[in-house]
C-alpha cells in the first residue's frame, strides 16, 4: 500500500488526485485535444487527466509552462529549476519540489545544493549566485510578497542579464501556479 | 497590442528590460490567453464570469495589487451581477453556500496554499461543488497568483534596471 509523503525528497513520487480524473474513454473532443491525446499518444498522467476537467485552461497552460521552463536562450535550465524549487519550498509542494530538484541534480550533479535546501528550506546557505536566485524566487512566492528592490539588485550584482532576471521571475511565478494545482488537488505517494 | 502583464508592468520598450520582455512576447501572449480561459471561458461551468471576476478582485486585494483589483472590478461591473459583488472583498460573503465555500478556498490558495489538505477539497464537495468546478476554481486562483507575481516581479526589475 502506498503512503502519502509530507517531507521534501529528490526521489520523484507518484501523484494521487483528491478529485476523480477525467476518464479517457468518455473524454470530450476538447478534453482530448487539451491533453494532446492522439492515436499514437495515449499515455496521460493522473495530473493531466485531473486538469482536463478545465480543458480551456489546460490547453493554454501546457505550452506556456514549457516555454517558461524549457525555452532555449536566457537563464540556464538549471537556474530555472532552482527558481521552481524556491517557489515549491514556500508553497510546500512536495511533488513539484521532487521533480524539479531531481532535474536540477540531473543538470548540475549538485546534490549538496538540494540537500541544503531541503534541510534548511528558506534559510538555505548557497553560493552567491544561487543564493540570489533562490531567495528572489522564494520571496516572490510568499503572500504578501516579501521580495524587494534589494533582492532584484542582488540578481544584477550576481551577473544576471535583464533577460535572465525576467526568466527567473517567470519560472518562480509559473510555480506559484503549478504548486497551487499540484499541492492542493492531490498528494504525492511513495510506491 | 500590449498584453495585460506588459501594460501593468509598464516597462519602457527601448530599455534592456523592455527588449527582454519583447523576447518573451509569446509567453505574454499565452498568459493573456490563460487569463481569458479563467476569467471569460466559453464553458464557465458552475463559475459565472461575474463570480470569476469577483474572486479575482478579491485575490488581488489580498495580494495588495490595486491596479489588478481595478482591472477585475471593471470586468465585474461589466457583468452587472450584484449578487456576487460582495465576494470581491476579503471577508465578504454572498449567503450562497457554494459561492462562500469557493471564496474561502480562493483565500486559502492565495494566502497559504502550503496549508491546503485533502479536507479542503472534501469541504468543497460537501458544499455541493462539482469536481469539474473544483478544478476550474483552482485554475482561476492559481492563474491570478501567477499573473500578479509576474507583474510584481517585473516592476521590481524595472526599479533596479540601469537603462
Amino acid at each position: 500500500m502506498s503512503e502519502a509523503i509530507h517531507q521534501f525528497t529528490a526521489t520523484v513520487p507518484t501523484w494521487s488526485p483528491y478529485v476523480t480524473p477525467v476518464d479517457l474513454a468518455t473524454a470530450t473532443p476538447e478534453q482530448l485535444a487539451a491533453m494532446k491525446v492522439t492515436p499514437s499518444n495515449k499515455g496521460v498522467s493522473p495530473y493531466v487527466l485531473t486538469l482536463a476537467h478545465d480543458p480551456e485552461s489546460l490547453e493554454v497552460r501546457s505550452p506556456l509552462f514549457n516555454l517558461i521552463m524549457y525555452g532555449k536562450d536566457g537563464l540556464p535550465s538549471a537556474e530555472r529549476e532552482l527558481g521552481a524549487v524556491g517557489a515549491s519550498i514556500v508553497n510546500r509542494c512536495v511533488y513539484c519540489a521532487a521533480v524539479h530538484a531531481s532535474r536540477f541534480i540531473g543538470l548540475t550533479r549538485q546534490t549538496d545544493v538540494i540537500a541544503e535546501i531541503f534541510a534548511a528550506e528558506r534559510n538555505a546557505r548557497l553560493e552567491p549566485r544561487q543564493q540570489a536566485l533562490f531567495d528572489f524566487a522564494a520571496k516572490l512566492s510568499t503572500t504578501p510578497s516579501e521580495v524587494g528592490a534589494a533582492d532584484a539588485q542582488a540578481l544584477a550584482d550576481a551577473g544576471l542579464s535583464e533577460l535572465e532576471q525576467l526568466d527567473l521571475v517567470l519560472s518562480a511565478a509559473i510555480f506559484g501556479w503549478a504548486n497551487r494545482l499540484m499541492h492542493t488537488l492531490g498528494e504525492p505517494r511513495a510506491d | 497590442m500590449s498584453t495585460l502583464i506588459e501594460t501593468f508592468a509598464a516597462v519602457p520598450a527601448t530599455s534592456r528590460l523592455g527588449q527582454a520582455l519583447q523576447a518573451r512576447a509569446e509567453i505574454f501572449r499565452l498568459s493573456e490567453a490563460a487569463h481569458d480561459a479563467v476569467i471569460v471561458p466559453r464553458d464557465p461551468g458552475g463559475l459565472s464570469h461575474a463570480l470569476r471576476a469577483a474572486l479575482a478582485a478579491r485575490m488581488c486585494r489580498l495580494l495588495g495589487d490595486a491596479a489588478l483589483v481595478g482591472h477585475y472590478e471593471s470586468y465585474l461591473a461589466h457583468s452587472n451581477d450584484l449578487d456576487v459583488a460582495t465576494l470581491a472583498h476579503p471577508g465578504g460573503s454572498s449567503g450562497d453556500v457554494r459561492h462562500d465555500a469557493m471564496a474561502r478556498h480562493t483565500d486559502l490558495l492565495t494566502l497559504a496554499p502550503r496549508k491546503a489538505t485533502r479536507g479542503d477539497i472534501t469541504a468543497l464537495k460537501e458544499a455541493g461543488i462539482s469536481e469539474a468546478d473544483i478544478v476550474r476554481l483552482s485554475e482561476l486562483a492559481a492563474f491570478v497568483n501567477y499573473q500578479q507575481r509576474v507583474i510584481a516581479g517585473v516592476r521590481l526589475l524595472k526599479q533596479v534596471a540601469t537603462s
